[in-house]
């Protein structure tokens, strides 16, 4: 399979990430057509028949969400992007934002107007602020050639487009809990429903969409919903950023068709060129750090032994037992000589650190889990330290205001239901696990 | 928990800001709606901070002032977010991301080496105020680790070599 770019065709063009260099490659033709040739509901209807899922990770049909979105008389209505860009393994927003910038502008002002919003907001997580410059530079730059402001190219449509950053919790990514972030508070996240759509922003109605989706609005609505969705694979359409890392010999973020074999994303030469060092690979998560891992013979192949596809189904293939999800597109990539039981800890570091405190079963749970695959890794745990985490597992699962609860436990258990063996070498090896050395980064290793 | 810094506090500390840094403030307040200035707030501190290298309590309720919102409206947004110091840090502040992408490419190495090289632990700033080393979270950049953040600045794809010349840029000032 070809790679298809609808997002970065242009990315390496010189000048791309500004408004004239952007403009020479149609750039903004796609919101001049909207303008002048179609209603808010017209663009709308473009984006459900394109099939487009949001992008953020839940993969939730963009069109529908739009259209829950509640009308009240007199109430204003808000589009937010979550450039939040905080679920480790992902790095594709950043890209995107960096390096062509405009691109999202223009799928924010085109959004806004299918919602009939007139402000909107980019919440960006706080340590992007050099990527806030440029998207405020660019912003600025539009407002300069009345892209954005008061009556835009003479449409009578008004659109302000604020950037406002984050100050580094990874909880803000989650929507409600950006919300009242934006809102100059606390990341907490708020008991849905109300979900957003109805109470959203300053208890307005609002939608919350990724970078990657909002900027996905503008190809579908210059080639139209049904070319977008002839690309892909049932209701996997169009095209997914990707950003690999871990082991790979080539990391970076692609663009892929939806559809595409895992088996030549990670080997193919348009791709990740196989493993690092031409070691093997072990394991992958496939979708962001909340997804279940899958060991190197769930990877390339489903449990029925058919292919592996980079879709939201087949990545999903087999469910818990055998399966994972597309997530946020951040696919990780293990070699052999990895320690899973660390990796595991890691994460679980990773959630107790980032659980906003208010339910104690993620607060502590998250804690909990931490200390014994802590204890573990170092050598220090039990055989029924292992059946243990199991059971915080359920008891955090399900229990929750917001789903970190259940992103904090998924990983453990898939962890456990592939790798047992490594967890119980751990406990009958503890020497060897306390004094196991993970080699040194110097350019001669590398090399 | 996110939070883990306690603010410290003197009392006969004064602060001012720049007639330059008010102006920014009332920039980025006027990008809301009225009624709705307290969103301009995780910003705010933010300029604070790029101001002062930390923030401080007496800062802080500045902000509050500022916002016409109350001081503990500004505390307990400052101790949740993981950026801001709430305590005086060194004059080079070296984030280092330690989550599992990282880690898979070395990140525990680097960290270890950053500890013996300054001689200090993860948390603490060198004697001469150079440095405070930091762990953080996934910074997303994971294709490109191990990597660290220093203000603005992503410092990609190290090894322990670039991570020492990266330190004597630091020292001799070519990085400012
Ligand atoms: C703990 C947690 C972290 C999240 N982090 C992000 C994030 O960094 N970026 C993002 O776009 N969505 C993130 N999401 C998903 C958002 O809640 C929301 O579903 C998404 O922004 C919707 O946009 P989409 O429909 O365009 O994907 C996160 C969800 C949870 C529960
Ligand atoms: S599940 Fe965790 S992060 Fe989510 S609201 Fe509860 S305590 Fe906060
Ligand atoms: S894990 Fe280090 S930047 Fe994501």
């Amino acid at each position: 399979m070809k790679s298809r770019n609808l997002l970065l065709s242009h990315v390496e063009v010189p000048g791309i990430d500004g408004l004239d260099g952007y403009m020479k490659h149609g750039g903004y033709d796609t919101l001049k057509k909207a303008l002048k040739s179609m209603s808010p509901d017209a663009v709308v209807e473009e984006v459900k028949k394109s099939g487009l899922r949001g992008r953020g990770g839940a993969g939730f049909p963009t069109g529908m969400k739009w259209s829950f979105l509640a009308k009240p008389e007199g109430v204003p209505r808000y589009l937010v992007c979550n450039a939040d860009e905080s679920e480790p393994g992902t790095f594709k927003d950043r890209y995107l934002m960096e390096k062509i910038p405009h691109l999202l502008i223009e799928g924010m002002i085109l959004s806004s107007y299918a919602l009939g919003a007139n402000q909107s907001f980019i919440y960006i997580r706080g340590e992007f602020m050099y990527v806030l410059n440029i998207l405020e530079k660019a912003i600025a730059e539009a407002y300069a050639k009345g892209l954005l402001g008061k009556n835009i190219l003479g449409s009578g449509y008004d659109l302000d487009l604020v950037v406002t950053p984050g100050g580094g919790a990874y909880i803000c990514g989650e929507e409600t809990a950006l919300l009242e972030s934006l809102e100059g508070k606390r990341g907490n996240p708020r008991i849905k429903p109300p979900f957003p759509a109805v109470k959203g922003l300053w208890g307005c109605p609002t939608v919350v969409n990724n970078v990657e989706t909002i900027a996905a609005v503008v190809p579908i609505v210059s080639e139209g919903g049904e070319a977008y969705a002839s690309i892909g694979i049932g209701r996997s359409t169009g095209t997914k950023l990707i950003s690999a890392c871990g082991n790979l010999a080539r990391p970076g973020v692609y663009e892929i068709e939806l559809g595409l074999s895992v088996e030549e994303f990670i080997y193919g030469d348009d791709y990740c060129r196989g493993i690092a060092q031409g070691k093997k690979l072990k394991a992958c998560v496939p979708g962001g750090s909340s997804v279940p891992i899958l060991p190197h013979y769930l990877v390339t192949k489903t449990a029925a032994g058919e292919n592996r596809l980079m879709t939201y189904e087949s990545l999903a293939e087999g469910g818990f037992e055998s399966g994972s999800m597309l997530g946020s597109g951040g696919f990780i990539v293990f070699d052999e000589d990895q320690c899973i039981v660390r990796n595991t800890w890691n994460f679980a570091r990773f959630y107790s650190h980032e659980s906003c405190g208010q339910c104690s079963p993620c607060r502590e749970g998250t804690g909990w889990m931490e200390k014994v695959l802590n204890r573990l890794e170092h050598g220090k745990g039990q055989m029924h330290d292992i059946d243990l985490l199991a059971d915080i597992n359920k008891k955090i699962e399900g229990n929750t205001i917001c789903p970190l609860g259940d992103a904090a436990a998924w990983p453990v258990a898939a962890a456990i239901r592939h790798f047992r063996e490594e967890f119980e070498w751990h406990v009958t090896h503890p020497d060897e696990a306390q004094s196991r050395n993970f080699g040194l980064i110097t350019q001669a290793a590398l090399a | 928990m996110s939070h883990h810094s306690q603010p410290t506090y003197d009392p006969n500390e004064t602060i001012t800001f720049s007639p330059a840094l008010t102006e920014e403030m009332k920039a980025v307040v006027a990008q809301f709606p009225e009624g709705k200035t307290k969103s301009a707030l995780l910003r705010l501190l933010h300029l604070v901070q790029r101001e002062f290298g930390w923030v401080s309590v007496p800062a802080m309720d500045q902000v509050a002032a500022f916002l016409n919102i109350q001081p503990i409206e500004v505390y307990e947004v400052a101790t949740f977010y993981t950026m801001f110091h709430l305590q005086p840090v060194g004059k080079h502040v070296l984030e280092v991301c330690r989550t599992g992408p990282c880690m898979l490419v070395g990140s525990d190495s680097l960290i270890d080496h950053f500890e013996k090289k300054l001689n200090i632990k993860v948390g603490e700033t060198t004697e001469d105020g150079l440095f405070t080393l930091k762990t953080v979270e996934c910074l997303g950049g994971c294709g490109y680790g191990p990597l660290l953040q220093c203000k603005n600045r992503f410092h990609e794809h190290l090894t322990l070599e670039k991570a020492d010349a990266l330190l004597e840029q630091y020292k001799n000032g070519e990085i400012q």
